[in-house]
């Protein structure tokens, strides 16, 4: 179990509030919308900090205006992958950002067994880190 | 209209007039390819407003206080930069309690300064006007840098945009802390702050200003506890954490020996201080460009020389240049803190900061369109006697690509540091939310925290501390201008 405040990874906008329900992601797919955002969902086994890539659960969906369809898309998503990290994201094609502008977890696996430092000593005092995240000692799709 | 004096006459033995010589021209029109500076002048007594801006002009281009013959070998009409308009400043002059002032507009040609160089840009326009005999004051407020002159900067090392894929932290400012007490702590001691505020939900800490190499903890010691922290943090949260290590030193060869460290114990930021120069700021760009390095600059020093009205610069210039020099965080200010700063004055420097092209806002004391010409976003740094219970307002003033550094409002929390990162983060996160919700957050601020405390026992305490600390102290340095009454003007 992690042992920071919440016991959980705390990637993303909201990781520190309650989980959020689906009235407040409703609200959050709202205002990605109205800002002209396209949204994506993407879910993974491998919350390490720097693993970039999650699956894409499906394109980001830039034509999808219908914030109930997106919605639905998601809870499509944490029915596939009830134990996966699922985050949504929003992609702003503005010039000058050309980013993700918003991304926030709505689903976890039951427990989070979170990260291991190993340090490798190397020359003087100095140390090499490598953050491990347990969850992979498991072959991909057995991890939770 | 020109009051030069052409061929013969000008070039006579002696001394004329600057208005005279060629640097007032009232009806010049600024090329696209000019640099354009507005000085705040306060003429001597008996000094013409307009002699006075000729005089800035020349002393600030070409011209030397006599004339010399030498000019006839050059192009000289060219280099001659121009006063061209100079206004009266509202609430100046009699009647007032402010001596009379004038805004002094002086195109500079292109070929006036070296391409991608802020240190010839500035050896010219603030190099020897300031102790000019005949200005009593001078104060650089604005600067025009045309898109020409921008495109020979490398600008920010790695930008707003790439600053947030990099830690993958999106739609929220980033939250950070100066490690206290600035000074004093042992290497070991001044890690357990840095790991403490990391692991409550800090992104950032930081090393103060004038944290560099002393007795009391040599930097390598510094470098070495705050990497310990750093990725003991990182693991303990699943996020990229990062620690501004400040690598300023006394000599480049140092400076570039810490930066190397740093970036050998895997940091992903470093930091200088607005001290060690522009030239040495640009060269740590370039090196942290090179080295997928955040260069984050403290602007240590800039009062002595921004605060005042009447003389010195204004700090929206410093952030003009710091984007082009390219750093990538830069302290602007935050209205509510302990520092000093307007609320108008600040949004000039955070859009000068953020924006890809800024109108001309008076209000906002801009007084030109400045195109950014594609050079990477500075994120500014919001730092200085704010807390949680200020939440609401920091965002609304400051926006989101900002960091908000609570020193003070992280580390004295009764409870400790992990509980006053806590209670920042807690309170940051139900404000975005609410007005992402598109709730009137501004307004109904208080009450947002106060729902969020009922579960979070830190940001509870942390309200209670410090529910009533207010700055409200008078601004010094405000925008002076007339609201036009007239719409399409």
């Amino acid at each position: 179990m992690m042992t920071n405040v919440g016991n959980r990874v705390t990637q993303g906008q909201f990781s520190f509030l309650p989980p959020l329900t689906d009235k407040q992601i409703s609200a959050q797919i709202k205002y990605a919308l109205k800002n002209g955002w396209a949204i994506g969902v993407e879910y993974t086994d491998d919350p390490h900090p720097r693993n970039t890539y999650w699956e894409m659960f499906g394109n980001p969906m830039f034509d999808l205006k219908d914030p109930a369809g997106i919605l639905s898309e998601i809870n499509d998503c944490r029915k596939t992958y009830p134990n996966h990290y699922i985050r949504v994201t929003a992609f702003n094609s503005t010039r000058g950002v050309e980013s993700p502008t918003m991304s926030y977890i709505v689903n976890r696996p039951k427990n989070e067994p979170g990260f291991r430092l190993d340090r490798q000593e190397t020359d003087g005092r100095c140390v090499r880190y490598t953050i491990h995240s347990y969850a992979t000692d498991k072959p991909e799709a057995e991890r939770y | 209209m020109s009051q030069e004096i052409k061929g013969k006459e000008r070039y006579k033995s002696g001394v004329i007039p600057y208005k005279k010589m060629g640097y007032w021209d009232a009806d010049y029109v600024p090329k696209e390819t000019d640099i354009i500076a507005l000085f705040r002048i306060t003429p001597q007594e008996g000094v013409d407003h307009e002699e006075a801006a000729a005089a800035v002009a020349g002393e600030s281009s070409t011209a030397t206080w006599t004339v010399v013959w030498t000019d006839r070998l050059t192009a000289c009409e060219l280099y001659r930069a121009k006063a061209y308009r100079s206004d009266p400043v509202p609430n100046t002059g009699p009647g007032t309690k402010t001596e009379q002032q004038y805004f002094a507009y002086i195109a500079y040609d292109l070929d006036l300064f070296e391409p991608g160089s802020i240190a010839n840009l500035t050896a010219s326009i603030i190099g020897n006007v300031f102790g000019f005999k005949a200005v009593k004051a001078l104060r650089l407020e604005d600067m025009h840098i045309p898109v020409a002159y921008l495109k020979t900067f490398q600008g920010p090392a790695t930008g707003v945009v790439v600053e947030r894929e990099r830690l993958d932290k999106f739609g929220r400012p980033l939250l950070g802390a100066t490690t206290k007490p600035k000074l004093g702590l042992s290497g070991r001691n001044y890690g357990r702050v840095v790991y403490e505020g990391l692991k409550g939900g800090l992104d950032f800490m930081k090393d103060d200003e004038n944290i560099n190499s002393q007795p009391f903890m040599h930097w390598r010691d510094r470098f070495l506890y705050c990497m310990e922290a750093v990725n003991r943090a990182s693991a303990a949260t699943g996020e990229v954490k990062g620690h501004y290590l400040n690598v300023t030193a006394g000599t480049m060869e140092d400076m570039y020996e810490r930066a190397e460290f740093a970036k050998s114990l895997g940091s992903v930021i470093v930091m200088i201080d607005l001290v060690i120069g522009y030239t040495a700021i640009q060269s740590m760009a370039k090196w942290a460009r090179k080295n997928d390095m955040i260069l984050h600059l403290h602007r240590a020093g800039n009062s002595t020389y921004s605060r005042q009205k009447n003389h010195g610069m204004n700090f929206r210039v410093i952030c003009k240049w710091m984007r082009m020099a390219g750093v990538d965080h830069i302290h602007a200010g935050t209205v509510v803190g302990k520092l000093e700063g307007d609320p108008l004055m600040i949004k000039g420097f955070y859009d000068t900061l953020r924006e890809t092209n800024t109108k001309t806002s008076l209000e906002h004391g801009l007084f030109f369109d400045q195109d950014w010409a594609s050079l990477n976003k500075v994120m500014p740094v919001a730092s200085g006697g704010i807390h949680a219970g200020q939440m609401h307002q920091l965002l609304d003033y400051l926006g989101e690509d900002v960091i908000l550094q609570f020193g003070g409002g992280t580390i004295g929390h009764p409870m400790g540091i992990q509980a006053g990162a806590v209670a920042n983060r807690v309170a940051l996160e139900a404000m975005v939310m609410a007005r992402n919700e598109g709730r009137d957050y501004v307004k109904e601020g208080p009450q947002i925290l106060e729902a969020a405390a009922k579960w979070c026992t830190p940001l509870k305490q942390a309200l209670d501390t410090w529910k009533d600390i207010t700055f409200n102290y008078e601004s010094t340095d405000t925008a002076d201008f007339v609201p036009s009454t007239t719409a399409n003007v």
